[in-house]
């Protein structure tokens, strides 16, 4: 059967973390982007939705089930309130749950607990590669059997919170399959770069990680090792929520900006060149938002096509959220443009959304 | 609960209608574009007879029409709707053209079943349950208004004792001439009973085949969707029974609710319009991808822009398009059957369809070169009968405009 409606415990964690998100995430937004940092508090708050706990077993620590329908849906409400924000929150869940999806029943128990207490603690994954055609598929970052252990080398990119990150995740490429291993901080051989400059994100601090024979003792899912697709996957339509979300905030605010703007005698959005855009984008953040969790019901429901619907429907996601949080700025005109309205800020954090795979996960 | 589960009903219905589309609407496909103005008339009796089999007789939703409910029919909810675009889709991915050719209740039917009362509804609609198959057809565009019909329409419905006596000229009616000559059909016209009162005084007349006064005058050569013929009607003194009217006779020019619920129709037929332009669109991809891969080229899913080929960015891009604007048929038609408002969803799926659908054959014909261009293949067809899509049942723009007033909530005096 078809059905387009949450269930009920979905509606109120959907209304939570709108509330979150209206409440905590917009107020600050602008300034923690011009700052460079997030207030700490905002991200204590986000921690206490519970968002991650409710994804883990009651067997490792958390409260609930996972699902990606549901995380989908929490995820569009965050990317809503704002990315960078969003990812921070969203940070540990890339670690904790490929060690869910992939981890030995003694690495489960072993690694989550310590992510999922009361604290947000920045455990992260590092993900992303410094290169143009990073493709998570071939990752340059490799590792090698050594000693009964692995010899991790290569160079990763937009590692959140690298900095004060007590634990990483490391994806790499073994043998032909993409793998996962965990290296703690201070691990020799691995060297924080920098602080990361980029176009969007500002609010959030990331950085490069520099792996040089950095020996660890196992790897996720030891012997049998990790299934990436379904990690892959998950990410994917995580951050493709969150971009429906940040879209869909973009639409509203050029919107109800069109309706108060007025020029030639009326509200802009009283013209046809204004609202034959808005009906454009508000066409495009519906059909996307549908295609994503169409993706997300299939990995929930372990389909066959889930990866290629995953994939699919995050580029569907980075090409929307261009083209919609550009319009916004373009119907702001000039004003869309300064600092002051945040439309020009969505438009900086969607044009990265294809990279920031792995950066989140439902 | 979100879900994206075929029903296996509908899994059924979509078989067999593939197995229609391939056997009756392929092989003739290209001979009834060519052949503008003949009837498909071997198409037309194996479906008549296979829609009877079927036990319906008719596309068109079950309920009402004269057929009492299905037995389990309060107990489930209805597919009705999800149905439709089902087969809309399927049939159109046959044969655009031929689908219209349907016998099985159409835009007049549709309207009748929107808006009718029950004896109406067991009037008109219980003959596609007879042994010849039967058409009807909506009759709304004017030589000088297309989207402006309702408020510039010129045909008149004057009331003569317990007749209506109706006047004028309407074009573009899609299945005319199937509807009052070819059948014991029915055309539903658009005409005012008070030409003072602007949209409030339009109403929708039911004008029975073989009624004194209707003719059929002209027949278009179109661009596309050859197969389904698209004609003139004139209407000259032409009289039909009073209770022809569909819904009130009421002038109601304050709350314009009688038009309103008249134009509740097209909430119905947009998705459904939006599911037949998918259908070509898949047609075309498919073909795409078929003669890419016979070239020795596969589409590697996965791989960022950078790496992609340009033939690759291209299917991916088509392939999301598609999905995603039948995802928004789907919500749509999911939103009538759960009976709750659609109007927004409908224009939106229409939107967006109508978009696609256009991007995807045109783009699939320029990537196949003198393969898309060639008329040994369907594809520059499927390119002409594409378009329609982004005209009827609203043009684009007009959908774009509806979809621009729910969003801002605006009137009609408000964004025009």
């Amino acid at each position: 059967m078809y059905g387009f409606e949450p269930t009920d415990e979905q509606r109120m964690l959907v209304e939570a973390v709108q509330r979150f998100a209206a409440k905590e995430m917009r107020p600050v937004a602008h300034d923690a982007d011009e700052a460079g940092e997030l207030p700490p508090a905002l991200i204590e708050k986000g921690w206490e939705l519970g968002l991650l706990q409710a994804s883990i077993p009651e067997g490792y620590g958390g409260f609930g089930e996972r699902s990606a329908v549901t995380g989908v849906l929490a995820a569009e409400e965050l990317g809503w309130g704002d990315l960078s924000a969003a990812l921070a929150v969203l940070a540990p869940n890339a670690f904790a749950l490929t060690v869910l999806t992939a981890g030995t029943e003694e690495q489960k128990l072993q690694l989550i607990p310590p992510v999922i207490g009361a604290e947000w603690k920045p455990f992260v994954a590092a993900f992303v590669e410094p290169d143009f055609d990073f493709y998570p598929g071939e990752m340059r970052t490799s590792a090698a059997v050594q000693n009964g252990g692995y010899v991790l080398n290569g160079v990763k990119a937009l590692v959140p919170y690298a900095e004060r990150a007590q634990s990483f995740l490391v994806f790499a490429a073994q043998d032909g399959s993409i793998q996962a291993f965990v290296v703690p901080a201070g691990a020799p051989g691995l060297t924080i770069a920098a602080r990361e400059k980029l176009l969007g994100l500002q609010a959030i601090p990331t950085y490069r990680l520099q792996l040089e024979d950095v020996k660890v003792e196992a790897r996720l899912g030891g012997e049998q090792g990790m299934l990436f697709d379904p990690i892959l996957a998950s990410s994917q339509v995580a951050v493709a929520g969150l971009a429906v979300g940040l879209s869909r905030g973009a639409f509203e605010y050029a919107r109800d900006y069109a309706k108060e703007r007025e020029a030639f005698g009326g509200p802009i959005a009283q013209k046809q060149s204004i609202a034959f855009t808005l009906a454009d984008m508000a066409i495009e953040v519906e059909a996307i938002r549908l295609l994503v969790w169409e993706a997300a019901w299939m990995l929930d429901a372990a389909k066959d096509e889930a990866a290629k619907a995953a994939y699919l429907a995050l580029t569907g996601a980075a090409d929307m959220a261009m083209m919609v949080t550009d319009r916004a700025v373009q119907i702001l005109g000039g004003h869309g443009y300064i600092r002051e309205h945040p439309v020009e800020r969505w438009m900086r954090n969607a044009r990265g959304v294809a990279s920031y795979v792995g950066l989140a996960m439902v | 609960m979100i879900s994206f589960e075929m029903p296996n009903s509908i899994r059924k219905t979509v078989t067999l209608m593939q197995t229609v589309a391939e056997n009756m609407m392929r092989p003739v496909s290209r001979h009834f574009d060519e052949c503008e103005h003949e009837i498909p008339w071997d198409y037309i009796n194996f479906t008549h007879e296979a829609l009877k089999a079927m036990g319906g007789g008719t596309l068109a939703p079950s309920e009402g029409n004269g057929r009492p409910k299905e037995a389990d029919a309060p107990k489930r909810p209805s597919l009705a709707y999800q149905r439709l675009a089902f087969s809309a889709e399927v049939l159109s991915w046959g044969d655009a053209g031929l689908y219209l050719c349907t016998p099985a209740g159409m835009l007049g039917a549709a309207a009748v079943q929107a808006t009718g009362t029950p004896e109406q509804k067991q009037r008109f609609l219980s003959r596609y349950r007879g042994d010849k198959p039967v058409f009807d057809a909506m009759a709304m565009t004017e030589t000088h208004a297309g989207s402006e019909m309702p408020s510039a329409t010129r045909t008149t419905a004057i009331r003569e004792g317990d007749q209506w006596v109706l006047n004028g000229e309407k074009i573009f009616v899609t299945a005319g001439r199937k509807a009052l000559v070819d059948s014991p059909g029915f055309v539903v016209v658009w005409a005012t009973v008070d030409p003072g009162a602007g949209r409030a005084g339009v109403k929708p007349f039911v004008v029975e085949a073989g009624t004194p006064g209707c003719s059929v005058t002209k027949q278009e050569h179109k661009l596309g969707i050859r197969a389904s013929d698209t004609v003139s009607i004139v209407l000259q003194d032409c009289r039909v029974p009073l209770d022809n009217i569909l819904g009130s006779a009421e002038v109601q020019t304050k709350t314009e609710e009688g038009f309103k619920g008249a134009m509740a129709t097209f909430d119905a037929s947009r998705p459904l319009v939006a599911a037949s332009a998918l259908g070509i669109a898949r047609a075309a991809l498919e073909l795409l991808k078929e003669c890419l891969e016979r070239g020795g080229v596969h589409i590697r899913y996965g791989l960022p822009r950078s790496r992609m080929t340009n033939l690759e960015r291209e299917v991916v891009e088509m392939e999301i398009m598609l999905r995603s604007s039948w995802l928004l048929v789907l919500k749509a038609v999911w939103m009538m059957d759960e009976r709750q408002p659609n109007n927004l969803e409908a224009s939106m799926s229409k939107v967006r369809a109508g978009d696609m659908v256009v991007r995807i054959t045109q783009r699939a014909v320029e990537l196949l070169g003198p393969l898309g261009i060639s008329r040994e293949q369907l594809l520059e067809k499927w390119l002409r009968d594409a378009k329609i899509n982004d005209l009827y049942e609203g043009t684009g723009q007009i959908n774009r405009l509806i979809v621009a007033r729910r969003i801002l909530n605006y009137s009609r005096h408000e964004l025009s």
